[in-house]
């Protein structure tokens, strides 16, 4: 054997003992909204104590993310080792197995942290498949100094009546200001989010016990015409495409009286780099009608879970758990703010003093997460889990036909009727054929 | 003249391309067939049973289909005709040397250049948005009350971002066929007493029959499968107001997973598609000859 044979043969056993030493690769799907790309950027510490775990990210859209990972999930393709996922998704996915149980974290994640609405929703008979990166409920985020200018006050927890009253105080249109923004863009996790919970506050559901549609309901019929009333006499123009990030847009700069939304909003709003209005934001609960004690159970949560097809899922593990530790929240308070934390997802940043005094609307995203019950979200008898969904897999494509027809009536194109008896047809519709009651 | 053997031979060279494209086009098409006679939801794959003609049924008697075959034929109509039309007259206009006719031509070019998808988001976001778009402030400033394009006239504002994007296509092509023309025939007709417009219709226009027929014909097809610029701008709505065929499969697949029924609804585009192309070969198509 000569010196270079001898020599190429040292250097193939060298690499065969180093192979396991090699780094892993994580592949991470997640949404590029502004708490993840963070994230992104804050991965260092996880790196040096994980010289062996690569980290490679695809962020995408919300919707574009939850195709691909969805597609992803269902054909078992194992392109990804951690998803980003949302509450409606855990339920369903963690039942037909395509998630890895998370029952055994380390005891410094300290899981008993997690507010219990946020890990109930998270979890299947009592074990976690997905961890919390941050979680939000909806409430009243409205001006304060057009308030006052205006002589109306809303209180902690306002009823639709007050809301319509400081909506109608504060709508100055000549002055392009607007007494109310809501969501009116069609889609499931759009403007059905924001309906479904104000259907809720208003005494409605979505189906019966035996999985009968409910749009032909009173609830509902009162739900969309002061839906359609408000928006149509105190809201922006072009609301019939407004979602989020629209709605967002506008009450930053200053034109919307009034908002509600996602509680996660409250930091975009409040940030005095991005907001317009950030000194004069005041908070107050999700309304409810009167005599309804409902306060629009929203909850969401955005999470981290690992598919069962990963082939990393320990290294998967490791990362997820600390993605969502308190050690985390503290990188991102010391970096960045204490109003910069992920919020809603463990009860120990809400005890924190220093967040409290830099987040004025943490004590309001705590009530409005905490009165979330995702297991009964109407006061009516109902047969599905979920707050501003309903969780089972037909939802998507029947709640978003369904913000289709609402949004028409918002865009004038057809009555608040007519709306809800298509509604009421494409339910059914769908339902039959997905085989309800099952 | 070529002999027997290299016939052969060239036959056989050209086999594994042909083969090839086959394939390509064959497993795809007999995987939708065979995916359409399918109970097959993504979200439920379990589930996955024999459905024989049922996503057929279940798909064109969907509320939203009647709509979604007029707005596809409106969007392309629409289309088509701005395009034609618009086309003829800029290259009309481009094609007199004027000055600055280079930068002018690459400007007209340049919308081809960008994304459907990028192009929506301008348009939806920076020109026709009520609070924020240009033509909001332009009605302010007049005094007017901003349009909501896509709220009160969803379809229209589609045909008018795709036909900005297809437009310089349309144009490249009929100017090409412009320039074609005999400049003699014109200035003996001139020369004749022909009117500018009678030059136009009696010799100009059939000189272009045949570029149009190729505008018509390629636009046609791209146009039936618009989908991006739907997406990004009203999601097929308010209600069905703007849900093509395509952006109707869309939703199938995407939104409801529901494997079976948008595979249904791809076999029914594919014959309806291949009506339009029939038809159009017929009407249209015998300028080609």
């Amino acid at each position: 054997m000569t010196t270079t044979m001898r020599g190429l043969l040292g250097a193939c056993a060298l690499t065969a003992v180093t192979m396991p030493a090699m780094a892993e690769t994580l592949t991470i799907a997640t949404v590029n909204n502004g708490d993840m790309i963070r994230m992104q950027k804050m991965t260092a510490p996880f790196a040096e104590a994980n010289p062996d775990i690569q980290l490679e990210w695809v962020t995408l859209e919300e919707n574009i993310l939850r195709e691909r990972v969805t597609t992803d999930i269902a054909t078992r393709g194992g392109q990804y080792d951690v998803l980003t996922i949302g509450t409606y998704e855990v339920p369903i996915w963690a039942n037909q197995d395509w998630l890895l149980p998370l029952s055994d974290l380390p005891a410094e994640y300290d899981v008993d942290d997690l507010l219990p609405a946020v890990r109930q929703a998270l979890s299947v008979e009592d074990t976690l498949y997905a961890v919390p990166f941050y979680a939000e409920s909806a409430m009243v985020m409205y001006r304060t100094d057009l308030a006052e200018a205006a002589g109306v006050t809303i209180s902690e927890s306002p009823t639709w009546a007050e809301i319509k009253a400081a909506a109608e105080a504060m709508t100055d249109k000549d002055a392009e200001q607007y007494g109310i923004c809501l969501r009116g863009k069609p889609g499931w996790g759009e403007n059905m989010a924001f309906l479904t919970a104000m259907s809720n506050s208003y005494g409605g559901r979505w189906f019966d016990p035996e999985w009968k549609a409910q749009f032909d309901s009173a609830e509902w019929n009162a739900t969309l015409t002061d839906y359609l009333d408000l928006m149509t006499n105190y809201g922006p123009p072009g609301a019939s495409s407004n979602g989020f990030n629209e709605n967002l847009s506008l009450f930053q700069q200053g034109k919307c009286g009034i908002w509600i939304d996602a509680t996660v909003a409250a930091s975009f709003v409040t940030d005095p780099e991005n907001s317009t209005v950030a000194e004069s934001v005041g908070f107050a609960r999700f309304p409810n009608k009167d005599g309804v004690d409902n306060h629009g159970n929203w909850l969401w949560a955005w999470s981290l879970a690992i598919p069962a097809s990963s082939d990393a899922p320990d290294a998967a593990r490791k990362f997820v758990a600390w993605a969502t530790s308190k050690d985390y929240t503290n990188l991102v308070a010391e970096t960045e703010g204490w109003r910069a934390a992920p919020p809603g997802t463990r009860a120990s940043l809400y005890a924190n003093p220093a967040y409290q005094e830099a987040a004025p609307f943490a004590a309001m995203t705590l009530t409005a997460i905490e009165g979330a019950d995702t297991q009964k979200a109407s006061v009516q008898d109902i047969p599905y889990t979920g707050g501003q969904f309903v969780a089972i897999p037909e939802f998507q494509g029947i709640g978003t036909a369904v913000g289709q027809q609402f949004s028409a009536a918002l865009a004038g194109q057809m009555s608040a009727e007519d709306a809800l008896a298509s509604a009421q047809a494409i339910t059914t519709r769908e339902m039959a054929r997905a085989g309800y009651p099952k | 003249m070529a002999t027997r053997q290299t016939q052969s031979l060239a036959r056989l060279m050209r086999a594994p391309a042909i083969i090839l494209l086959l394939v390509w086009m064959v497993v795809p098409l007999a995987m939708t067939l065979y995916y359409s006679f399918l109970n097959y939801n993504l979200l439920n794959p379990a589930s996955t049973s024999w459905a024989g003609w049922f996503n057929y049924q279940y798909f064109y008697t969907d509320p939203a289909f009647m709509d979604a075959i007029w707005n596809t034929l409106v969007l392309v109509l629409g289309v088509l005709c701005i395009t034609v039309i618009g086309g003829i007259l800029i290259a009309l206009l481009i094609d007199k040397p004027i000055f600055g006719q280079g930068i002018v031509r690459i400007l007209v070019i340049s919308p081809f250049f960008v994304m459907p998808p990028v192009a929506a988001l301008i348009w939806k976001n920076m020109i026709m948005h009520p609070s924020y778009g240009v033509l909001a402030d332009i009605a302010k400033f007049f005094g007017l009350q901003p349009v909501d394009w896509f709220a009160q006239f969803p379809l229209f504002s589609i045909i008018l971002i795709v036909a900005w994007q297809w437009l310089p296509f349309a144009t490249l092509i009929l100017l090409t066929s412009l320039q074609s023309l005999d400049g003699e025939q014109m200035q003996a007709a001139e020369m004749d007493g022909a009117s500018a417009l009678n030059r136009f219709f009696y010799l100009t226009l059939p000189h272009m029959a045949r570029a149009i027929t190729v505008v018509v014909l390629i636009q046609t097809i791209f146009l039936l499968g618009i989908y991006a610029e739907i997406l990004v701008t009203t999601n097929g709505g308010p209600g069905n107001a703007s849900t093509n065929l395509t952006y109707l499969i869309y939703r199938a697949a995407r939104l409801n997973f529901d494997i079976g029924g948008a595979a249904a609804g791809g076999i029914i585009a594919v014959v309806l598609a291949n009506f339009v192309a029939i038809f159009l070969m017929r009407a249209v198509g015998k300028n080609l000859d």
